[in-house]
């Protein structure tokens, strides 16, 4: 199958610290990838840079046969594409739960009002919290707020979604109802790339998982090997640590 | 030793409150009779210590009803409204005392020896105010220069305006979009022109008539209704990524927070002419309309901003994530939320502005506190300064009352915490 989003050498600087180094990335569609490694190693910044809310200044990356670059002029088409859900829900708080979900849908897609909340109630559904639609985001718990934004981003219907550490800013109880949602989307055959500290979820959902340490990858492999013999010693370290 | 402080409880209750409402009886006697009947009975006693006899029986009085809770409604409210210390009792007592001293004579002076009756100041003859000098004025004040026989156009104006704005309440929410725009785009032209007149047979009548509480209104709304969108653009513009429009905003907004609006006025008039081919003419109104427009919009430019820098950067990335440009993020995410969250800054704003138009009177309009200045020196009703200003002062009181209050509401209605 082939290449959805490709990463070729690239390389991000924060002013003098560099965030990425020599970061070469190949994701195939349907694949799931699962991103690990301790804070501050780049795996946020690397996903980021996939849908340009980061910019890279040096390599390439190419989504979906567009390279993104500060000369892309529809970045925008490209997002679109491309759904993201973040550790902080990041929902509009202004916005009821169902307008969260048409908002874009409307305004970007150009949809119909009407087919716009078929779609969204459609997604709702998946994620369970269709008997939410007319809260508000203040209203819903942790779990529910990140499941919302789930449906958010696949009301967008995208052809690929990031997790940027989904689960981290909840309660442990409610880590579980996100994590049931995110399986079911990836046994439906969703691209998706998860940074997590979800050992148990990558087991049961990744392809291949990446290990990630000051900016570099250091590690790909496939699941089962990654988890039954790691090769380098830095995620044998890790994995020894939170597992 | 255990020194047992008398203190009230559950069985001695009784005799503590009753000798304790007796105490304060007393003060609150002694200082009724001191201010009202002028009658000291507590002369004898050195000055100081006389003057501060109802203060010290209320406190004792205070003291000895204070209890933690008694079960009677009346005094439990109370003691935990006015008296739940000391401290508390002071103040509640000086308060009291204060307002017992100085509400009746602004009452005397406001009503029962004030004059209503006749048409001349020689009808004044009581000791409180006159305010027949309000109602002859009555009208001046209200509609300025403006000829009587042509006062029914300002009145049609604003009684469109209201049944307009009252409409838009009620109608549904499609055709609200609608009427909201004729108000914006073509209620001001209409407006205008039934007021100023020169066409469809209507007397023209140059701006410099124009004056009084219409005057305030008309200055007031434009300049609220334009400085919104202004300071909003300005906004944006001062956090934009481009330096040329970063730039000319920062500029734009410090040169008119940095100038007082009494000298932006005195340019307009002046100093803009100037600057205008030979034979181009501004009026004089429209000219003062813009400085206003944009000296506020600069105030409300940093007040919106503050709204705009208070939201997190979360709510950007995830409007950026679903496909969203500059102006749908915006639009559709970034202002509604920065807006609501600076309402009460822009109610500041607002307020301050419709405070500010008396200052139009440097180019020589006179809106309501003008030609309050104006009545008071005609020579007929000298000395009428107090009742000119007290009803200006009353006017503009309601005017901006009413305005908070709805700023209020509004952060009511368009809350959406739990």
């Amino acid at each position: 199958m082939k290449n959805i989003i490709e990463l070729k050498n690239v390389n991000k600087w924060f002013d003098k610290f560099q965030a990425l180094k020599d970061v070469n990335l190949e994701v195939k569609q349907q694949e799931k990838i699962v991103i690990c490694g301790p804070s501050g190693s780049g795996k946020s910044t690397l996903i980021r840079c996939i849908n340009r809310l980061e910019e890279h200044q040096d390599g390439q990356i190419i989504v979906d046969g567009n390279e993104i670059s500060e000369n892309t002029k529809d970045i925008e088409k490209i997002r679109a594409e491309v759904g993201m859900v973040f550790q902080q829900f990041n929902l509009f708080p202004h916005l009821s739960i169902l307008d969260n979900c048409t908002l874009a849908p409307i305004w970007v897609k150009k949809m119909p009002k009407k087919q716009a909340e078929e779609v969204a109630m459609k997604n709702l559904e998946r994620v369970q919290i269709s008997d939410q639609a007319k809260k508000f985001p203040g209203q819903l718990s942790g779990g529910q707020q990140q499941r919302c934004a789930l449906a958010r981003a696949l009301c967008m219907e995208p052809k690929i979604m990031l997790f940027d550490e989904p689960t981290s800013a909840l309660d442990p109880e409610m880590i579980k109802e996100v994590l049931d949602s995110m399986v079911d989307l990836a046994k439906a055959g969703m691209t998706m790339i998860v940074v997590t500290h979800e050992m148990g979820f990558a087991k049961e959902v990744a392809d291949n998982m990446i290990f990630m340490d000051e900016g570099r990858i250091v590690e790909k492999a496939k699941t089962k090997d990654f988890f039954n013999n790691p090769k380098s010693d830095r995620t044998k370290l890790f994995l020894s640590q939170i597992l | 030793m255990h020194i047992n402080i008398i203190k009230p409880n559950k069985e001695n209750l009784t005799s503590f409150v009753s000798i304790g409402s007796f105490f304060i009886l007393i003060g609150f006697a002694d200082f009724i009779f001191n201010t009202f009947l002028n009658l000291n009975f507590t002369g004898f006693l050195p000055d100081t210590l006389s003057y501060l006899i109802p203060i010290i029986f209320g406190l004792i009085g205070l003291y000895l009803i204070r209890v933690e809770f008694s079960g009677n409604r009346l005094l439990d409210r109370i003691n935990n409204n006015f008296n739940s210390s000391n401290f508390n009792a002071l103040l509640s007592l000086l308060v009291i005392f204060s307002l017992i001293k100085f509400i009746p004579p602004l009452l005397n002076w406001f009503i029962f020896d004030a004059d209503f009756a006749g048409n001349t100041k020689q009808d004044c003859t009581g000791s409180g105010a006159c305010w027949v000098f309000v109602k002859v004025w009555l009208n001046r004040f209200v509609y300025g220069m403006y000829p009587d026989i042509e006062q029914w156009r300002i009145n049609t104006a604003f009684f469109l305006l209201f049944f307009l704005v009252g409409a838009s309440f009620f109608v549904p929410s499609k055709l609200k979009k609608y009427l909201l725009l004729f108000l914006l785009f073509i209620y001001p032209i209409i407006g205008f022109k039934l007021i100023s007149g020169g066409d469809f047979g209507l007397k023209y009548i140059e701006t410099g008539a124009w004056g009084g509480l219409s005057l305030t209104f008309i200055v007031s709304a434009f300049a609220l209704i334009l400085c919104f969108p202004i300071g909003m653009f300005l906004a944006l513009g001062r956090r934009s990524n481009l330096p040329a429009i970063r730039y000319s905003s920062i500029g734009f907004i410090e040169l008119w927070r940095g100038v007082p609006l009494i000298t932006v006025l005195f340019m307009s008039a002046v100093m803009f002419p100037m600057f205008l081919p030979d034979g181009t003419y501004v009026d004089k109104l429209i000219r003062v309309l813009i400085a206003i427009t944009l000296f506020e919009a600069a105030y409300m430019a940093e007040v919106i901003r503050g709204g705009l820098q208070a939201l997190p950067k979360g709510q950007y990335e995830a409007a950026k994530s679903l496909g969203m440009g500059y102006w749908r993020m915006h639009f559709l995410i970034v202002l509604p939320q920065a807006l609501k969250l600076v309402i009460p800054g822009i109610a500041n704003t607002f307020l301050a502005l419709v405070k500010d138009t008396p200052l139009i009177f440097v180019v020589g309009l006179l809106e309501l506190a003008g030609m309050v200045n104006l009545a008071k020196t005609n020579p007929e009703w000298l000395g009428m300064a107090m009742e000119g200003y007290v009803f200006a002062g009353l006017v503009f009181w309601v005017i901006c009352y009413a305005m908070s209050r709805y700023s209020q509401n509004l952060e009511k209605k368009l809350s959406t915490e739990r």
